[in-house]
């Protein structure tokens, strides 16, 4: 490596002296505007630490004097929001569906708090959109285990089911086969009779003589819930069973199982989590993915509408 | 005195000017040279001065022309609306998916250039460019301020001394004030402009408007007051695009050689036999404001001012010589004369016929499209979580989020129907034929929809057609969409 620095004839500049393989570097200077941007942004830093917080210390970091925090600003403007949002909670709590349908603003602000929680609390089990998973009841549908107006969707989601709440809501389907209370042979025949009377039975051709049997143990076991013909009861959360949906999964083996084990879901209560405004933004939500039935005068007779097939999927008005 | 020997020795109205552009001092690693042009005077330069009087008023003034459109909308005649996102423009009114309005005003801009490249060369970059208009103005206020050409001169070389010092602060004061007025014209577009113009006086603007003036004021000082010609020879991708639209038959501003040369001084009485009419006298050299010499030829350092053609026009008249030694001329002129042909000047031939026929084409598009513009539209989008749901007698449910556009200053009522689909229906009050809804005045109206088809449909997506239609006009429009089933458990 050469160290003569050298005038360049073609240009008339200085080398750097530096030569490899016979390169030479032309020793321009930085160009000005190049320059000046890079004292510019020395100062700029120096105003910035004195500004902003900067520099690591041993307990903490410099403030800087402007007392900037992100974590104080986020702070601060969710409670800007909280503040802003708090009059339409207000409004929301004491409003029935028809009322928030009425109102588009309200509508739509019900909307979109519902599904910010829905997503937080909801969609972990219920999945996204109330789409469901095995176990966990699909909301969209119009199938409901206790209930499906407004009020008693904002019901089940105060109480929880299953829950540490006084007035949970609370079923119990025995274990029949596994504790033994009907044998084997005969949980094979109420298994043959549940499709039997269910819409799967299409799909599933039941064994005619086993549903015969299993006709007799129904009546004696199941239909004081399920109902004689299959069509369940909301007062005691009693799924239907002449349809095609089913919360534990619908082949004849995922059938006899539920038969055998008597599974049951947990439901936390959410009214101590949230206040009322948001309840009912969540339980419109809910009520507004496509299945939501109208607020009915109370106490809907299961009893009486047993063999007959559920409720249509009822008007949605839009506005 | 040194002047009048040079005079004496190089000819009547000789000069001495440099073009510091020119091919013969460009060099790699120089410094940028100082141009100080001279005042012309004469046709092009009134065209100039008219060029820049019209263009600066049509900046300034637009944003305060005012336009009525009713109660609780803005009343500016042209207004980029940001914060709600629509775009004013006198009577006409753009939302944001309309961009291709956008798109063709700037193919109608783009072909415009090419148009008149092909026709007259660089007119847009000799008077329409903001940099040439903004420099223009730039060197008019240096001139009121400092003098001509050979004042500047003398006051750059002179020593510093308070009346230097002076001019030159009064100088940059001006340049400043006048960048200043550009960028504050500029977010005039963007707000409303009379309670804009109070609210930065009274400091009560928003940050981003005081950065978008800041951000002008500096490039307008920058641009016109002291980067000028380099802003046109380094920075603008056009004089490098601009030789692709122009052909021979292209006018742009040229010297006659064969009239020209041979040139050289000339003395007032001396006979104009064997020698050109070009007597080196420099003057369209020192009028140049890009600093090159015209009688090198076409140059990518020329912006076709054709402040060259009035100088040489002026000195021409003066010595008894026809004008016109430098004017606008095209390539295949310079054969036709050299064969001995007749000179003319054809403006139409295939490329400005092609040119012109697709600037028609598009403007005629543009206003078929304004003219047949949908007001009312809808966009559906298909939840996609759950895919589709299954419901107690067995049919699929599709669930839609379907956004009612109404671009009318009134509510509408509009029904939706589906179609497309066999057996599918909107699950609605009315047993699913149709849904009515308010679409709300000048914005986007949110409705759920779900529709329901029977459970013998096969699995698999479906196409299914979303049609809104306004109750009192009949007016339609339709969105293509898909409708999910899936199977059995």
């Amino acid at each position: 490596m050469a160290d003569k620095r050298e005038r360049d004839e073609i240009s008339g500049v200085e080398t750097t002296g530096h030569e490899w393989d016979g390169l030479r570097e032309l020793d321009n200077p930085l160009p000005r505007w190049w320059l000046y941007i890079f004292y510019a942004c020395i100062a700029a830093s120096i105003v910035y630490w004195v500004l902003m917080p900067a520099w690591p210390l041993a307990n903490g970091y410099t403030k800087g004097v402007l007392n900037w925090s992100d974590r104080n600003n986020v702070a601060a403007e969710v409670q800007t929001l909280r503040a802003a949002r708090a009059p339409m909670f207000e409004r929301l709590a004491s409003a029935s569906a028809t009322e928030i349908a009425a109102d588009p603003q309200m509508q739509e602000f019900a909307r979109a708090a519902g599904e910010s929680v829905f997503g937080d609390y909801c969609a972990t089990c219920h999945g996204a959109g109330g789409a469901g998973a095995p176990g966990y009841p699909v909301l969209a549908d119009d199938v409901w285990i206790w209930g499906g107006s407004l009020a008693d969707i904002e019901h089940t989601l105060r109480v929880g089911i299953r829950s540490d709440h006084a007035d949970t809501r609370m079923s119990v389907m025995p274990a029949f086969g596994r504790d033994g209370l009907i044998s084997a042979a005969q949980v094979g025949d109420v298994t043959e009779y549940v499709i039997s009377i269910s819409s799967a039975r299409t799909r599933l051709a039941p064994n005619a003589a086993a549903a015969a049997r299993g006709a007799i143990v129904y009546q004696e076991q199941c239909a004081v819930c399920h109902g004689a013909a299959g069509a369940g009861d909301r007062s005691v959360g009693a799924p239907s069973l002449n349809d095609d949906l089913w919360l534990y999964g619908g082949s004849r083996a995922e059938i006899r199982r539920q038969i055998e084990l008597g599974r049951g879901g947990v439901m936390p209560a959410w009214e101590q989590r949230f206040d009322a405004g948001t309840l009912r933004a969540l339980a419109y939500y809910v009520h507004e993915m496509g299945g939501g039935e109208p607020d009915a005068p109370p106490a809907p007779a299961p009893a009486a509408a047993d063999g007959v097939a559920p409720p249509q999927s009822p008007p949605a008005p839009l506005h | 005195m040194s002047k009048v020997t040079l005079i004496d020795k190089r000819g009547e109205h000789a000069i001495e000017a440099r073009a510091v552009n020119s091919k013969e001092y460009r060099a790699l690693y120089k410094k940028r040279e100082q141009i100080y042009p001279k005042l012309a005077h004469g046709t092009f330069r009134n065209l100039k001065w008219a060029a820049m009087i019209v263009l600066l008023a049509i900046y300034y003034v637009t944003p305060w022309l005012r336009w009525d459109r009713g109660v609780g909308r803005p009343d500016q005649a042209v207004l980029v609306d940001f914060e709600h996102s629509r775009f004013y423009f006198f009577f006409i009114e753009l939302w944001p998916q309309e961009v291709y309005y956008i798109t063709g005003l700037l193919v109608l801009a783009a072909f415009g250039i090419f148009l008149s490249s092909a026709l007259f060369g660089r007119v847009w970059c000799g008077y329409a460019c903001p940099q040439t208009v903004w420099t223009d103005l730039y060197i008019y206020v240096e001139r009121l301020i400092e003098g001509d050409r050979n004042a500047r001169m003398r006051l750059d070389k002179a020593p510093l001394s308070a009346n230097k010092v002076a001019r030159k602060v009064f100088k940059h004061a001006i340049w400043l004030v006048i960048a200043a007025a550009t960028g504050g014209a500029w977010v005039f577009y963007f707000a409303d402009a009379p309670t804009l113009f109070t609210q930065l006086f009274t400091g009560t603007a928003s940050v981003s408007a005081y950065f978008f003036v800041g951000l002008l004021t500096f490039t307008t000082y920058a641009l016109a007051g002291t980067m000028r010609e380099q802003v046109c020879t380094y920075m603008c991708p056009w004089p490098r695009i601009q030789a692709a639209m122009m052909d021979n038959e292209a006018l742009s501003v040229t010297y006659h050689v064969h009239r020209g040369e041979p040139r050289g001084p000339h003395k007032k009485g001396e006979t104009w036999e064997g020698r050109g009419d070009c007597i080196d006298c420099r003057q369209c050299v020192a009028v140049c404001p890009q600093g090159i010499d015209i009688r090198d030829g076409d140059q990518l350092e020329c912006i076709n001012c054709a402040l060259c053609i009035d100088a040489c026009d002026e000195i021409m008249t003066k010595v008894g010589r026809p004008k016109g030694l430098i004017g606008y001329d095209s390539y295949a002129n310079i054969d036709r004369r050299a064969q001995g042909k007749a000179p003319r000047i054809r403006l139409i031939r295939p490329r400005t016929i092609v040119y012109g026929a697709l600037l028609a084409l598009v403007g005629a598009l543009m206003i078929y499209g304004l003219a047949t513009r949908q007001t009312l539209d809808l966009n559906v989008i298909r939840d996609r979580s759950p895919p589709f749901v299954r419901l107690a007698d067995g049919s699929f449910r599709n669930d839609y989020a379907v956004k009612l556009i109404n671009m009318t200053d009134a509510p509408r009522r509009v029904v939706v129907t589906v179609s497309g689909l066999e057996g599918a229906r909107l699950q609605s009050a009315d047993g699913g034929a149709q849904a009515t809804a308010i679409a709300e005045a000048d914005s986007v109206t949110n409705v759920r929809l779900h529709v329901v088809a029977p459970g013998a449909t096969e699995a698999g997506s479906h196409k299914l057609t979303f049609t809104v239609r306004d109750l009192a006009s009949g007016e339609e429009a339709q969105s293509a969409s898909a409708f999910l089933a899936g199977a059995r458990p």
